[in-house]
């Protein structure tokens, strides 16, 4: 039998934890040979960075163990070395790049330093690290080497930090790199750069790459081979074509099918009365232009999607017009008054009808609340919309209309799953039977599976309520299935506006095109087309 | 470590009521557990000291003068000795109790309870109001704190109200500081901007939402800074200018047995230790109240194993 | 960096500015200077020429802008005990002091940083446990109590040490020891549990995934970022080193400004007393601008 690069095999790794042992891994093999990419995909809680971790001796015991397995490297089992060989083999002939790379970098020493710490501690010359480190630099695509070489991590932007991890990783030209969901906090665009960044950088060196992700389209565009894992057991495997186009677990099926982009678009239909008409709105901090003069207009029963990514502005525009921060200038006509004018008193009548979402339902729910007191806490600050007696029977109501049960209402925000959690925030909002909802990035915390829930509950909401909705997304593919229509935004400024159909199958703009092209589809033919067309 | 809560996962981990909880992790941390009992002992004693031994402990007795300890054949209210007007020790450390944690805690309140207010304030209002505050924060941090005691002490006369007024100026700026930095932190969360979203005034915001989170780091602070006031209150009384007798505390017990160190060490040594044992025992308890309030550290107690930190 | 750095003096200079008031007002409000400052059986006469002598008849005002001019002259008016500036009998006091407070927290923060780092590292292993608790009776024990029975033992019963002065090495020897107990013990919780925090932290997981020795791991990429809000206690500890160490000081009969206040409390000697504060507020505040500028060489981004 030829020898792997990498083979994993039957490793189990358990945590103890405050709940019990939690079998993080179960019996789960692999293998990877070198120049080739093998994915490991599955959602939150499936255990797909446990295995990595153990290849990178980074499970801190207790309160984790190994109960069974072997890791062999080129033959050799990782798990079963003395201590100073196994330091010997990190960074030199494995290394590994994280999802946040500001976290993951050491905040206080220069990126330069960093990138040259990983070969000094494999016994390079500082010189020479030095010089190769400048070059690194170079390669992954920083500008201005010599000067980046003393700034520090936080100087930088998420896609460079990355870079400069990847730097930091392939500086001693590694066997195998492990990537733990490298491209998940970045944007559309900075993503297909650092994917196609690394599959140039695995053909110059020609290593194995072990990529962790939650994401098809990242398995498509990148990997050979892919490995499915559901709550800590493999349920599938093969070449990502077959897997895609043949899932044989009903897991892997419900993946597929949860990949937004795959509905029916909403049809442009003429609404009714105007809701909402947004014109010309700026807001500046400092020296920066977050909104450089936004208008739009917005149709009751609609729902209105704004894509753009980071740094476009479409918090911002949020935050305004829940009055979250004041507007420079500009006006927004809400039933024929201006918000932006309204005082204390109007503004406080005006949350009855504007309601929010937000993007982490971890962080928007006061952890020392009861379901119920938050649910009616909507009810205690405006006494006039129920009385007391039929707040419990209310409550009851609207936990079973976003899919939750009434005797939910006595636990606390953490005894939920994240989309359990973000069907409480939904609750929350309704109670105050609002006319608009204002959805900050309401799903992109949450699992894929569970975006493709919460999304279709929004959705019926809107037609059993005809509550309209405002969507802030930094993707095109999660609002193509729900969105009226799309408004695109780059830099503070609107960059198109109009209809679903119109955004998806006929982009006007450079920038919609560029940021669909980049939007990764699960389907790895699809893929490799948009691959070859760019090339 | 969520590993195992997926969407579709019915069984929702059931929660014991707050009390029934603490108790538990009480009693997984079995130092904090002693650390507890006996602080509750301490303070069974403060309330009933007094009247218990009162009497005893004025009681001068010359034939016992400087008794020395584990002299088992007078009473068993003499195992401690005698001190220099042969009064029983252990008489006088049980009465000093009262005084002494009375002292701690009147400060303590006093300054918990005004340097949260004015952090909250410091929190919540103008940059220019929160500056004024900070500034005078720092002024009384840089005071040489002990020393202004010892002068508005000296000049205002010593008693125990105005040894606590004292005591609790010097400390207010911890808590204000803490108060204030996470005010500044809570208010910035989705929670407190989803509670304006909703049209939630500015005091249900101050006091719904950002007290209940700031309440376990000043109970924490405060347990630890009970230790650090009676430390201050004993070394005043030391020095003579806090307690004056014929009232006593465990400080004023060290400095009443100084002069006769080389000959009756115990006169000081005792109450040395009550104030060591019952400081200590503030600490252990505000370490793993540290942890028992923090939702993220909490498991490490519920675990009931090994502790790991 | 300099912009932070003229931020935080400007600060500072608000609250020394603040400091001064209270000074002033100290003097004036808590009772009459005259009979404040005079002896208990001075005549009604001899007030009022002191009264007239040193103004204190003109409106408050013209008396504290007096003061202010006074203080920024960096004239405190004289000792009425040693008849010199108090200025300087403050002075010499504090140079005392500040050798005290510099030698013992060098002491306490280099032993305390290397005992709390390496219990953090195998946090819940012997030696963290015996670290732990030793660290949090130090930190119990009161200091003035630790003195009279580090007399009694070394000096009385064993005759090692001397009990008072500073005339050798060996003086130094008790001061310092009871003095370094409260702060290391205060200190090597700190440094613990910002090194656990550190030590658990991305950067460390990625440090081990580049190969880097447990010893660089520890000692140079978690501690420094460790040392940010151990900075801050270093500081608080030092501050209540420096205004004095008032009790160990006049229990071991040394010279420092902690005895010399107290001395002139008790002889009235207030010049003494007010100067004493002043110098050593000065002190505490230049320090805290140190801690200020660590924490900017510490960590960029407060600099940028």
């Amino acid at each position: 039998m030829a020898e792997h690069l990498l083979d994993v095999r039957n490793l189990s790794v358990e945590f103890h934890t405050a709940s019990g042992v939690v079998k993080a891994v179960r019996n789960i093999s692999y293998h990877l040979d070198r120049g080739e990419t093998l994915a490991i995909l599955g959602e939150s809680g499936s255990g797909k960075s446990v295995s990595s971790a153990a290849i990178m001796n980074l499970i801190d015991m207790p309160p984790g163990r190994i109960t069974s397995g072997e890791i062999f490297l080129d033959g050799v089992d990782l798990l079963t070395m003395k201590p100073q060989d196994r330091r010997a083999v990190n960074g030199k002939r494995i290394a590994m790049i994280f999802q946040d790379p500001l976290s993951h970098l050491n905040p206080v020493y220069p990126v330069g330093w960093q990138i040259r710490e990983a070969m000094t501690a494999h016994g390079l010359s500082k010189d020479a690290a030095e010089a190769e480190a400048l070059r690194l630099l170079g390669r992954v695509g920083i500008p201005d080497p010599q000067a980046a070489m003393d700034k520090y991590p936080h100087q930088f932007s998420g896609g460079q930090r990355q870079r400069v991890m990847i730097a930091m990783a392939l500086a001693l030209r590694p066997d195998l790199l492990i990537a733990d969901e490298p491209t998940t906090a970045l944007d559309v665009t900075v993503q297909a750069e650092v994917l196609a960044l690394l599959k140039e950088l695995q053909r110059e060196i020609g290593m194995g790459v072990l990529i962790i992700t939650h994401d098809l389209g990242v398995v498509a565009e990148i990997a050979d081979r892919v490995v499915v894992m559901e709550k800590g057991a493999l349920v599938e495997s093969g070449t990502v074509r077959e897997v895609y186009k043949n899932p044989k677990h009903p897991y892997t099926r419900r993946l597929i099918a949860a990949a937004p982009g795959k509905g029916a678009m909403h049809e442009d239909e003429a609404k009714g009365e105007m809701l909402l008409s947004v014109r010309d709105v700026r807001k500046t901090y400092g020296a920066f232009a977050a909104l450089k003069g936004v208008s739009f207009d917005l149709m009751a029963g609609q729902t209105l999607a704004i894509v753009g990514e980071s740094g476009s502005g479409k918090s911002t525009l949020a935050r305004v017009l829940l009055r979250l921060d004041e507007p420079d200038s500009g006006q927004a006509l809400w039933k024929g008054r201006d918000l932006f004018q309204l005082s204390p008193k109007e503004l406080y009548r005006l949350r009855r009808d504007l309601q929010m979402v937000f993007q982490d339902p971890t962080q928007s729910l006061n952890p020392r609340m009861t379901v119920f007191q938050l649910v009616s806490e909507a009810w205690v600050i405006h006494p006039d919309i129920l009385p007391k007696a039929k707040w419990r029977e209310r409550v009851a109501e609207l936990l079973v209309q976003v899919g939750l049960s009434p005797d939910h209402m006595r636990r606390y925000p953490h005894q939920f799953s994240g989309g359990q959690r973000q069907r409480i925030a939904i609750a929350r909002a309704l109670a105050l039977e609002p006319r608009l909802i204002i959805c900050d990035e309401a799903v992109s915390a949450l699992d894929v599976s569970v975006q493709a829930q919460v999304i279709e509950l929004l959705d019926r909401l809107r037609k059993d309520t005809g509550i309209s909705f405002i969507f802030i997304a930094h993707d095109l593919p999660v609002v193509r299935d729900f969105a009226d229509q799309v408004m695109v935004m780059q830099k503070g400024e609107i960059v198109e506006i109009g209809g679903v159909r119109q955004i998806f199958d006929a982009p006007r703009e450079p920038y919609t095109r560029a940021l669909l092209a980049a939007s990764l589809d699960p389907d790895p033919d699809i893929q490799a087309a948009h691959r070859a067309r760019r090339a | 470590m969520s590993l195992s809560s997926t969407e579709t996962d019915p069984a929702l981990r059931e929660e014991a009521s707050f009390a029934v909880r603490m108790g538990r992790m009480l009693l997984a941390d079995k130092f904090a557990l002693i650390a507890a009992l006996f602080l509750l002992v301490m303070i069974v004693l403060a309330l009933i000291g007094p009247v218990w031994l009162g009497e005893e402990a004025i009681k001068q007795n010359l034939r016992g003068r400087n008794l020395a300890p584990f002299d088992w054949s007078r009473g068993w209210i003499w195992w401690m000795g005698a001190d220099a007007l042969g009064r029983p020790l252990f008489a006088r450390i049980i009465v000093a109790t009262q005084n002494t944690l009375m002292v701690a805690a009147g400060a303590v309140v006093l300054s918990a309870v005004s340097g949260t207010f004015l952090g909250l304030l410091a929190g919540f209002s103008s940059p220019r109001v929160s500056q004024i505050i900070m500034r005078l924060a720092d002024v009384i941090m840089s005071f040489p704190s002990l020393l202004i005691a010892v002068i508005v002490l000296y000049l205002l006369g010593s008693s125990i109200l105005n040894l606590m007024v004292v005591l609790s100026i010097t400390r207010i700026p911890v808590y204000l500081r803490t108060t204030r930095a996470e005010v500044l932190e809570i208010r910035e969360r989705m929670f407190v901007q989803a509670a304006r979203v909703m049209g939630a005034s500015g005091n249900r915001i101050l006091f719904r939402h950002i007290l209940p989170i700031v309440f376990p780091t000043l109970t924490t602070l405060a347990t630890l800074d009970f230790a650090y006031v009676m430390l201050a209150e004993s070394a005043l009384s030391f020095l003579g200018i806090g307690i004056q007798p014929p009232d006593i505390t465990w400080g004023l017990m060290i400095s009443q047995g100084r002069q006769y160190l080389t000959n009756a060490w115990w006169l000081s040594f005792w109450p040395g230790l009550a104030i060591i044992l019952t400081t200590l025992s503030l600490n252990l308890l505000s370490n793993w109240l540290r942890i028992a309030l923090d939702p993220v550290q909490r498991w490490r107690l519920e675990m009931k194993g090994p502790s790991h930190g | 960096m300099l912009s932070f750095i003229r931020k935080r003096s400007v600060a500072s200079l608000i609250s020394l500015a603040g400091l001064i008031v209270m000074v002033f007002f100290l003097s004036r409000m808590t009772g009459d200077p005259a009979s404040l400052f005079l002896p208990v059986e001075a005549s009604a006469e001899m007030k009022q020429q002191f009264r007239e002598l040193h103004g204190l008849n003109d409106p408050l005002l013209v008396q504290f802008s007096r003061y202010v001019g006074d203080v920024v002259t960096g004239d405190l008016g004289e000792s009425y005990r040693k008849a010199r500036p108090a200025l300087d009998v403050v002075t010499e006091a504090f140079v005392w002091t500040l050798w005290l407070a510099v030698i013992t927290m060098s002491l306490v923060t280099s032993a305390a940083i290397v005992v709390g780092s390496l219990a953090a590292f195998r946090s819940g292993g012997f030696f963290d446990r015996t670290a732990s608790m030793l660290s949090l009776i130090g930190a119990s024990v009161p200091d003035f109590w630790l003195a009279i029975v580090a007399i009694v033992v070394f000096s009385v019963n064993l005759h090692w040490l001397p009990t008072s002065g500073t005339g050798s090495v060996l003086h130094w020897i008790l001061p310092i020891s009871v003095l370094f107990v409260r702060p290391f013990g205060i200190i090597v919780q700190v440094v613990r549990g910002s090194m656990i925090g550190a030590l658990s932290s991305a950067y460390v997981k990625t440090a081990r995934a580049k190969g880097v020795r447990s010893g660089p791991i520890i000692f140079i990429h978690a501690l420094r970022n460790a040392m940010l809000p151990v900075i801050t206690v270093i500081g608080d500890q030092a501050a209540s080193l420096l205004n004095g160490a008032v009790i160990v000081e006049t229990i071991f009969g040394f010279p420092g400004v902690g005895k010399l206040m107290i001395d002139s409390i008790l002889q009235r000697d207030f010049n003494v007393v007010l100067a004493a504060i002043l110098v050593t507020a000065l002190a505490i505040f230049l320090m805290n601008l140190l801690i200020d500028l660590c924490y900017a060489l510490l960590d960029p981004r407060i600099r940028h």
